[in-house]
């Protein structure tokens, strides 16, 4: 293995001392305190900060316009154009999640109804969002593109089954989904 | 010795130690704004009293921008698992913090507060100790947290502790040296111990490093500022590596040595190894105000002006201490924020190379100035071409000395 010498860069007198460097340091830290303190850090107003820093003081004030629409917040259920259950209750999504998160009741759709070709909707649906990690496999798995990550992101609650998602909170998190794929569909 | 002096005394240990622990408190909070600001952050700024775990309907925030958070430190220190591990020597284990915390808090003894306030008859000085020989009763009593942190080390029967107290160990007693040493000018020029009379001086005839009113103007007092500046400089330098603070904070550091020595420690025993700490930085602070600052005097030849002895005065006096105490704090918090860790052959060579020989230098060039006016010119100017060509040996040796260790790597 070859040795590489490397030369330490030779520090002038002033250098050595060492005190400049310090000082300048100083000016540097200090011009960042105040700034900070006069709400006029660098990036501040880009961030949208209330000035202390570039921090956004979350709760107050939140970043959603800013957000994609791709976004991967929490998981829900989407309908489609004329209010149908998209979701078919296949239960792939409940086999692939990771963490198994989602606990799915199938049901049968009865006869009489509109969409009783489509022969399966949820009966219950549930996705605890303690064990969710937001990874969004359901939303790739879904054959049906039922179940899809939208961007909320505030999920609280003092009690475990709070944080809970049932299926009327999932559809109402997810609302209506247009102009995907329309398999049950005439137009199809 | 009557019985005010006694009652007094008494008051003076609660109050003292009182002011003294919510600094380290003080200390924590600023700590982590300031940093906070410096990295363009927050820091804790919503911290507030919980009155919901106490029954009532709604927390009450206070607008005081997260005061509260060292309390809610402190109540989560205290209420964690004071974990020992089996593997310690389980006494010295218990010992080590103490031994910290305690060195830390008795310095504070000897520093004066405030004024002298007149009750009576009898002058109570505004200090728990009025000793005479108060900067040498500090360095005896301030070396002693090295066994504390040195026997947490060793006591916790793992590496990185070890290894930590070792570095601390040899770090202190190093810089111990060239503290000593730094101040012996400081002292020659006040010919006294006894700090409240030091701070006396100071008040009447400018400070240390700012000799602008009373006798200040004599044209000794100003060549003193070179040697008294050198002082200052390296008595600092050494403050920040006895407390173990940032640019030498090396027992502890994080990226190598885990947590150093309180590694193995948890809840209150970790804690009282944080206060001894900050409380070490407090009376650094304080000594540092004490003798270059002016300690508690307002300055500018203010102090004459008022009546000595009146106890509004004092309370005057100790608000202006705590005011310069607090300026110094926020010193050290930049300079941790600001300067980058030191290697640890840098920092011995440093401490051995640089500082001892400058401070040794420094009481030869202090003693010459001093001495000018029983000399003469021409005792001067001897002393003065003597010293430069000492100091060239010196310089010499001390740089062979250097040399030999960057060749042979940090020893
Ligand atoms: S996002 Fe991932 S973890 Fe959450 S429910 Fe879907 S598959 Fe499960
Ligand atoms: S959401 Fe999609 S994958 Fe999950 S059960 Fe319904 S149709 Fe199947």
């Amino acid at each position: 293995m070859a040795t590489i010498k490397v030369q330490r860069p030779k520090l002038s007198a002033g250098e050595k001392i060492y005190f400049g460097a310090i000082f300048k340091g100083m000016v540097i830290t200090l011009r960042h305190a105040f700034r900070s303190l006069v709400g006029k850090s660098v990036g501040a107003k880009e961030l949208n900060s209330t000035g202390v820093g570039i921090t956004m003081q979350y709760p107050e004030q939140k970043w959603d316009e800013e957000l994609p629409e791709y976004y991967r917040g929490t998981p829900a259920l989407v309908t489609n154009e004329e209010d149908r259950e998209k979701c078919v209750s296949c239960q792939l999504c409940e086999f692939i999640c990771p963490p198994k998160a989602i606990k799915i009741t199938p049901g049968e759709i009865p006869t009489d109804d509109e969409w009783a070709k489509v022969e399966k909707r949820p009966k219950a649906f549930d996705i605890d969002m303690i064990r969710c990690i937001y990874c969004g496999m359901c939303e790739e798995v879904c054959p049906e593109e039922a179940i899809f990550l939208r961007p909320d992101y505030v999920v609280t609650g003092t009690t475990r089954k709070e944080m809970v998602h049932d299926k009327d909170r999932l559809y109402e998190i997810g609302g209506k989904r247009v102009g995907l794929v329309n398999k049950w569909n005439d137009l199809k | 010795m009557d019985t005010t002096l006694l009652i007094a005394a008494a008051i003076k240990i609660g109050v003292f130690i009182g002011i003294t622990l919510s600094f380290v408190s003080i200390c924590v909070i600023f700590e982590r704004r300031f940093s906070a600001i410096i990295q363009d952050r927050v820091g804790p700024n919503r911290t507030m009293v919980p009155l919901s775990i106490l029954g009532f309907k709604k927390d009450f925030a206070l607008p005081i921008g997260g005061l509260t958070q060292p309390v809610a430190d402190g109540l989560k220190f205290i209420l964690k698992e004071d974990f020992t591990p089996a593997y310690v020597r389980k006494f010295f284990f218990w010992l080590a913090p103490a031994l910290v915390v305690v060195p830390a808090l008795l310095t504070m003894a000897v520093v004066p507060f405030g004024s002298p306030m007149q009750i009576g008859e009898s002058w109570i000085p505004m200090a728990v100790a009025d000793l005479n020989v108060g900067p040498l009763f500090v360095f005896a009593i301030a070396s002693l947290s090295v066994y504390g942190i040195t026997l947490a080390g060793w006591a916790s029967n793992s590496k990185y502790p070890f290894f930590g107290g070792v570095r601390s160990c040899a770090q202190m007693i190093s810089y111990e040296i060239a503290l000593g040493l730094s101040i012996i000018p400081v002292l020659m020029m006040f010919g006294d111990l006894n700090l409240g009379h030091i701070v006396e001086y100071q008040a009447a005839n400018g400070w240390l490093l700012l000799p602008m009113w009373g006798e200040g103007w004599t044209l000794e007092r100003w060549l003193m500022l070179l040697p008294l500046g050198i002082a200052f400089v390296v008595f600092t330098t050494s403050i920040f590596a006895e407390t173990n603070r940032m640019p030498f904070d090396l027992p502890e550091c994080e990226t190598e040595l885990v947590g150093g020595y309180h590694t193995e420690y948890s809840s209150m025993k970790f804690a009282l190894f944080f206060m001894g700490e900050y409380a070490a930085m407090v009376v650094g602070s304080a000594i540092i105000v004490t003798l270059f600052f002016g300690g508690w005097s307002i300055g500018f030849g203010l102090d004459g002006m008022l009546p000595i002895g009146a106890w509004w005065v004092s309370l005057l006096h100790i608000g202006c201490f705590l005011t310069k105490v607090t300026v110094f704090i926020l010193f050290f918090i930049l300079v941790r924020w600001t300067v980058p860790r030191f290697r640890y052959d840098q920092l011995m060579t440093l401490g051995w190379v640089v500082f001892f020989e400058l401070a040794l230098i420094n009481v030869f060039l202090a003693a010459l100035i001093l001495a000018f006016p029983a000399i003469g010119w021409g005792g001067f100017i001897g002393g003065f071409i003597a010293l430069v060509i000492v100091s060239f040996l010196l310089i010499k040796i001390a740089k062979g000395a250097s040399t030999t260790t960057r060749e042979y790597g940090a020893v």
